[in-house]
C-alpha cells in the first residue's frame, strides 16, 4: 500500500464503499416514477444507438474512398413522416404517463396526515399536528399517506426527498403541497434544491422513516406539551379573534365552526373553497376575503403572525367542528387575559395526532 | 482518419492571400472601431466573445475544483455562489447568445444572401458597442465583488435578500439584450430586403433560415427580459413591489416573465448552431441537405413553439396542475422538430461522399451530444419525471449537453469551417482533429456523470454535498480538465495559422454557398459584382460544371 498515494488510496476506498448509481426507492410513488424513467432511458438509448449507427454505417459505406461521387437525393416524404410520427408518438406516451404521475404526486388523498413545513434561510422547520417541532429533519411513519403543506417565510426554497422522488417548491406568501407514502424504514436525504443564498448547500436534513410503532414512540417522546391546534387556540384567543368570531348570533365575524372544507360566497359574489390557502389569505389579507353579509372591519395580521403561527391557527380552525369547542376557547380566555398560564382546560380536548383526520 | 479529403488548395508556391481584402483595406485602430463592415464587426465580436468565454471557462474551472471534495473547502459558500452565478451570466449572455449569430452569422449573413453588407451597418456597430458596454458593466460587477443571484435572478432572493451587485449585473444583461435585439433586427431586415437577384426564400442556405428563426426570437423575446430586469432594478431601488407578496405582488410572476424570454433564449442559442451543422454536413458529404424544406420549416416551428413552453421551468412551483399539463404537451411538440433535424442530417450522409475534416468531426459530436441533450430534455418536459429530476445535476447535465455539447460544438465546427474564408488561411488539420476528439471525450467525462448525480438527487448550486456523491464529481472534474485542453488547443493553433497556415484560396472545401464563390478573405464589398443565384442551395453538380468550364477555358 505504501506505494499508493494516500489521496488516491482514500479515493479508491471511497469508491468501493460509498458509490451509488441509483437512489433508493422508499416511497410508493418511487417505483412508478422509476418505471417511466427507465422507459425514457430505453427510448433514449434506442434513439441514440440509431443515430450513432446511421452516422457510423453511412460514414463507412459512403466515405469518399468507397463512394467517390455522391448521389443527389432531394428527401423522402415517407421517411420524414416516419421520423416525425414515431418520435411524436413516443413523446406523447411519455407526456401522458408523466402527467398521470404528476397528478398523483400533487393530489393528496383525503385521509393524508398533514404536516406543516416552513422554509427559511437556511433551515426547514417542521410542525407536526401533535405539536412536535423539528428542524432540518422530518419523521414519518411507514405506510401512511403524509401530506406536506409548505410555505417559505423569505425566498423560494424547494423541499426535495430524492428517495421518495418528490419535490415541491416552498414559496413566500402561498401554500404549496405534496404528498408521499413511505415504504421502507431508514434515513434519507432531505435537500433544499432551489438556490436560496449563502448557505443553500447547508439547508439539508434527514427524513427518518419509522415503523408505525417507532413513530408513535417518537411522537410521544418529542411532544412539546401542546398540540398544534392548541397553540392555534391560544393564538386565536391572544389575538382576540374570538371577539368577533364567536359564533354568537350577533357576532361581527363569520362563524368559523365547520368552515374548513365548505364552500363560501364572498362579498364580491365569488365563491371559494375554504382550504388551508384560503384561511391563510383570509387571516393575512382579510379585506379581499370578506364573507358575504359581513362588513370589512377585520384588520390585517400581515407581519404580526409568524408562518408557524398561521399554521397553528389554520390547524385550529380546521379542527373546529362544534360550537362547543369554540365556547371552550372563549371560556378559557375569559379566565386568562394573557396568552400565558397553562391552566389545563384546553388540554382536555387536545387534538392528538390521531384525531387530525378530516 | 482517412487521408481522402476534399480540400483543394491553390499551389502554395505561387498562391498569395489577396492583397486587398476586408482585413487589409484600411489600417489603424480607428478603422476598426468605426467600421461599418459586417466582417470587421464580426471579427470584433469574435475577439470579445472569446475573451468572455475564457473568463466564464476559468470560473467553470473553479467550480469543478471546489466540487472535487464534498466539503466547501476551496472557497467560502458565498464565493462559490458568486462563481457559479458569474459563470452562468457570462456564458449565457456574453458567450452563448452572441456566439454564432453575432460572429459567424454577422460574417456570413450578407455573403450568403449575396449582399454587400447587412441592411443597417451602423446599427450593427452599435450592437457591438452595446455588447462591450454590457461586458464592461459585467466586469465591473465582478471587480466590485460579484453577484450571487444565479444567472436566473430569482426573486425575492435577488430583490430583498442579497447585498451584492445585483443592479449592475441586471443592467449589464439589460444592455446586452439590446445588442442582441439589434443583431436580430438587422438579420431580419437583411434577409427580407437584401437578397441578391434569384435568391428566393427556398434557395437560401439553411444557416440563413435558422438564424432568421433565432432573430425572430431575439426581437420578440429579449424585450420581455429587459422589462423583467428593469422591474428587478426598480424593486431594489424604489421597492415597487411587483414581485413582493408583502405588497400584493407575486414572486411567481417573475418566473413567468423571466422564462418567457429565457426559454426561447435556449433556442436563440441552439438554432444558429443547427444552421452551422446543416452547412457542414452538406459540404462534407457533397450532398444537398436531406429534406431541405423540412429542415427549414423545423427551425421556424422551433421558434414558434419555443414561445409557448416557458412554464415547463415551473412544474414544481405551484402553477396549476392543468397549466402544467398544457405546457408539458407543448414541450413534447417542440421536441419533434429537433428530432426531425437530427434524422435529416443523418440521412444527408446516405449515398454521400463523405470526408472527415475537423468541422465534420465537430458536427458528428454535435449530433450525438445533442441527441442526448434533447432526449434528456424530454425527461424534464414530462411532468412526472420532472418532479424528481428538476433542480438537480440532471438538469445541469441536460443543458450543458445542449449548450456546450450542442452549441459550442457547432460554434467550433463553424469557426473551423469558415476560418479559411475569414482569414484566407487554413488551420492545421491534424491537430484540430485531435482537438475535436479531445473535446468530445472531455465533454462526456465532465457531463455524463452529472446525469447520474442528478438521478441520485444531488441538487444543483451546492458548494458542499454528501460524501457518497464524490466519486462521480471527481470524474466530472477530471473531465473538465480534459475539456479545458480541448478548448485551449484551437486558440493556440488558430492564432498560429493566421501567419503560418496554408493559403486557402477561394473555396478550399468545394462548397456551394455564395460565400465560397468570392475571394478569401472577401473584399469589403464582399463580391466584385452582385452575384445572381441561378440554382438551388447545395447544388454540387452546378459546382462541378462550373469547375469543368474553368478547366476548359484555361485549357
Amino acid at each position: 500500500m505504501s506505494h499508493i498515494s494516500p489521496v488516491l488510496w482514500q479515493f479508491l476506498v471511497k469508491w468501493l464503499t460509498n458509490f451509488k448509481l441509483f437512489p433508493p426507492e422508499a416511497s410508493k410513488i418511487a417505483p412508478q416514477m422509476d418505471a417511466l424513467y427507465f422507459f425514457m432511458v430505453l427510448v433514449s438509448l434506442v434513439g441514440l444507438t440509431l443515430v450513432i449507427l446511421l452516422i457510423l454505417s453511412f460514414s463507412l459505406l459512403y466515405s469518399k474512398k468507397r463512394h467517390p461521387v455522391a448521389t443527389q437525393i432531394e428527401g423522402s416524404t415517407l421517411l420524414e413522416a416516419t421520423w416525425t410520427i414515431i418520435p411524436l408518438g413516443l413523446f406523447l406516451v411519455m407526456f401522458v404517463w408523466g402527467a398521470l404521475l404528476y397528478f398523483r404526486v400533487y393530489t393528496p388523498p383525503a385521509n393524508a396526515m398533514n404536516i406543516y413545513v416552513v422554509g427559511k434561510q437556511w433551515m426547514w422547520k417542521v410542525e407536526h399536528p401533535g405539536g412536535q417541532h423539528e428542524i432540518n429533519s422530518l419523521h414519518v411513519p411507514v405506510g401512511r399517506a403524509v401530506q406536506l403543506t409548505l410555505i417559505s417565510q423569505d425566498v423560494f426554497h424547494s423541499f426535495s426527498i430524492p428517495a421518495f422522488r418528490v419535490k415541491r417548491e416552498a414559496i413566500p406568501g402561498r401554500y404549496t403541497s405534496v404528498w408521499f407514502e413511505a415504504t421502507t424504514p431508514g434515513t434519507y436525504h432531505l435537500f433544499c434544491t432551489q438556490y436560496c443564498g449563502t448557505n443553500h448547500s447547508q439547508m439539508i436534513g434527514d427524513v427518518v422513516v419509522m415503523t408505525p410503532d417507532d413513530f408513535r414512540k417518537w411522537l410521544a417522546g418529542s411532544t412539546s406539551g401542546n398540540s398544534l391546534a392548541q397553540n392555534g387556540e391560544r393564538l386565536f384567543a391572544s389575538l382576540s379573534c374570538n371577539a368577533c368570531h364567536n359564533s354568537k348570533p350577533d357576532a361581527r365575524g363569520p362563524n368559523l365552526v365547520g368552515v374548513y372544507g365548505s364552500r363560501l360566497t364572498l362579498a364580491t359574489g365569488q365563491s371559494v373553497d375554504v382550504d388551508d390557502a384560503y384561511l391563510r389569505n383570509a387571516i393575512l389579507n382579510p379585506t379581499q376575503n370578506i364573507t358575504q353579509g359581513y362588513t370589512p372591519i377585520m384588520p390585517t395580521y400581515q407581519g404580526q403572525i409568524s408562518e408557524e403561527g398561521v399554521f397553528a391557527l389554520v390547524e385550529y380552525i380546521k379542527n373546529l367542528q362544534s360550537d362547543y369547542r369554540l365556547q371552550q376557547t372563549l371560556n378559557t380566555t375569559e379566565l386568562l387575559p394573557g396568552n400565558e398560564g397553562g391552566t389545563a382546560p384546553a388540554g382536555k380536548t387536545a387534538a392528538g395526532p390521531e384525531e387530525v383526520k378530516q | 482518419m482517412s487521408a481522402v479529403t476534399i480540400v483543394s488548395l491553390p499551389d502554395q508556391a505561387t498562391a498569395r492571400v489577396p492583397k486587398v481584402n476586408f482585413l487589409t483595406k484600411e489600417n489603424g485602430l480607428l478603422s476598426w472601431l468605426l467600421t461599418g463592415d459586417h466582417k470587421r464587426i464580426a471579427t470584433l465580436y469574435l475577439i470579445s466573445i472569446t475573451f468572455f468565454f475564457f473568463i466564464g471557462g476559468a470560473l467553470a474551472g473553479l467550480i469543478r475544483l471546489e466540487l472535487l471534495t464534498p466539503q466547501s473547502d476551496l472557497m467560502a459558500a458565498d464565493t462559490y455562489n458568486k462563481v457559479f452565478s458569474m459563470h452562468g451570466l457570462i456564458m449565457v449572455f456574453f458567450f452563448l447568445v452572441p456566439s454564432v449569430p453575432a460572429t459567424i452569422g454577422n460574417f456570413l449573413m450578407p455573403l450568403m444572401v449575396g449582399a454587400k453588407d447587412l441592411a443597417l451597418p451602423k446599427i450593427n456597430l452599435l450592437s457591438w458597442y452595446l455588447y462591450i458596454i454590457a461586458g464592461a458593466m459585467m466586469l465591473y460587477t465582478m471587480a466590485a465583488g460579484g453577484v450571487d443571484t444565479g444567472w436566473t435572478f430569482t426573486t425575492p432572493l435577488s430583490t430583498h435578500y442579497l447585498n451584492t451587485n445585483v443592479i449592475s449585473a441586471g443592467l449589464a444583461v439589460f444592455v446586452a439584450g439590446f445588442s442582441s435585439i439589434f443583431t436580430g433586427l438587422n438579420f431580419i431586415v437583411t434577409i427580407h430586403k437584401m437578397r441578391c437577384p434569384g435568391m428566393t426564400w427556398f434557395r437560401l442556405p439553411l444557416f440563413v433560415w435558422s438564424n432568421y428563426a433565432a432573430s425572430i426570437l431575439m426581437v420578440l423575446g429579449t424585450p420581455v427580459l429587459a422589462i423583467t430586469l428593469v422591474l428587478i432594478v426598480l424593486e431594489r431601488t424604489v421597492g415597487i413591489g411587483v414581485f413582493d407578496p408583502a405588497k400584493g405582488g407575486d414572486p411567481l410572476l417573475f418566473q413567468h416573465l423571466f422564462w418567457f424570454y429565457s426559454h426561447p433564449a435556449v433556442y436563440i442559442m441552439i438554432l444558429p448552431g443547427m444552421g452551422v451543422i446543416s452547412e457542414v454536413v452538406s459540404t462534407f458529404s457533397r450532398k444537398r441537405v436531406f429534406g431541405y424544406t423540412a429542415v427549414a420549416f423545423s427551425s421556424v416551428a422551433i421558434a414558434v413553439f419555443g414561445f409557448f413552453v416557458w412554464a415547463h421551468h415551473m412544474f414544481i412551483m405551484g402553477i396549476s396542475n392543468y397549466s402544467a399539463l398544457v405546457f408539458s404537451l407543448l414541450t413534447m411538440l417542440v421536441a419533434v422538430p429537433s428530432a426531425i433535424k437530427i434524422f435529416n442530417w443523418s440521412f444527408t450522409l446516405y449515398k454521400g461522399s463523405i470526408t472527415f475534416e475537423t468541422p465534420m468531426l465537430y458536427a458528428f459530436g454535435f449530433m450525438g451530444l445533442f441527441t442526448i441533450g434533447g432526449m434528456t430534455g424530454v425527461f424534464l418536459g414530462a411532468t412526472g419525471t420532472d418532479i424528481h429530476l428538476t433542480e438537480t445535476y440532471f438538469i445541469v447535465a441536460h443543458f450543458h449537453f445542449v449548450m456546450v455539447g450542442g452549441m459550442l460544438m457547432a460554434f467550433l465546427a463553424g469557426i473551423h469551417f469558415w476560418w479559411p474564408k475569414w482569414t484566407g488561411r487554413m488551420y492545421p488539420e491534424k491537430i484540430s482533429q485531435l482537438a475535436a476528439v479531445v473535446t468530445f471525450i472531455g465533454f462526456n467525462l465532465t457531463f455524463f456523470p452529472q446525469f447520474i448525480l442528478g438521478t441520485l438527487g444531488m441538487p444543483r448550486r451546492y458548494a458542499a454535498y454528501p460524501p457518497e456523491f464524490q466519486v462521480l464529481n471527481v470524474f466530472s472534474s477530471a473531465g473538465a480538465t480534459i475539456l479545458g485542453v480541448g478548448y485551449l488547443l484551437p486558440i493556440l493553433y488558430l492564432t498560429w495559422s493566421l501567419k503560418y497556415g496554408e493559403i486557402a484560396g477561394d473555396n478550399p472545401w468545394q462548397a456551394t454557398g455564395l460565400e465560397w464563390q468570392t475571394q478569401s478573405p472577401p473584399l469589403t464589398e464582399n463580391f466584385a459584382e452582385i452575384p445572381i443565384m441561378d440554382r438551388e442551395a447545395y447544388d454540387y453538380e452546378w459546382l462541378e460544371r462550373q469547375q469543368q468550364k474553368e478547366v476548359a477555358s484555361v485549357g
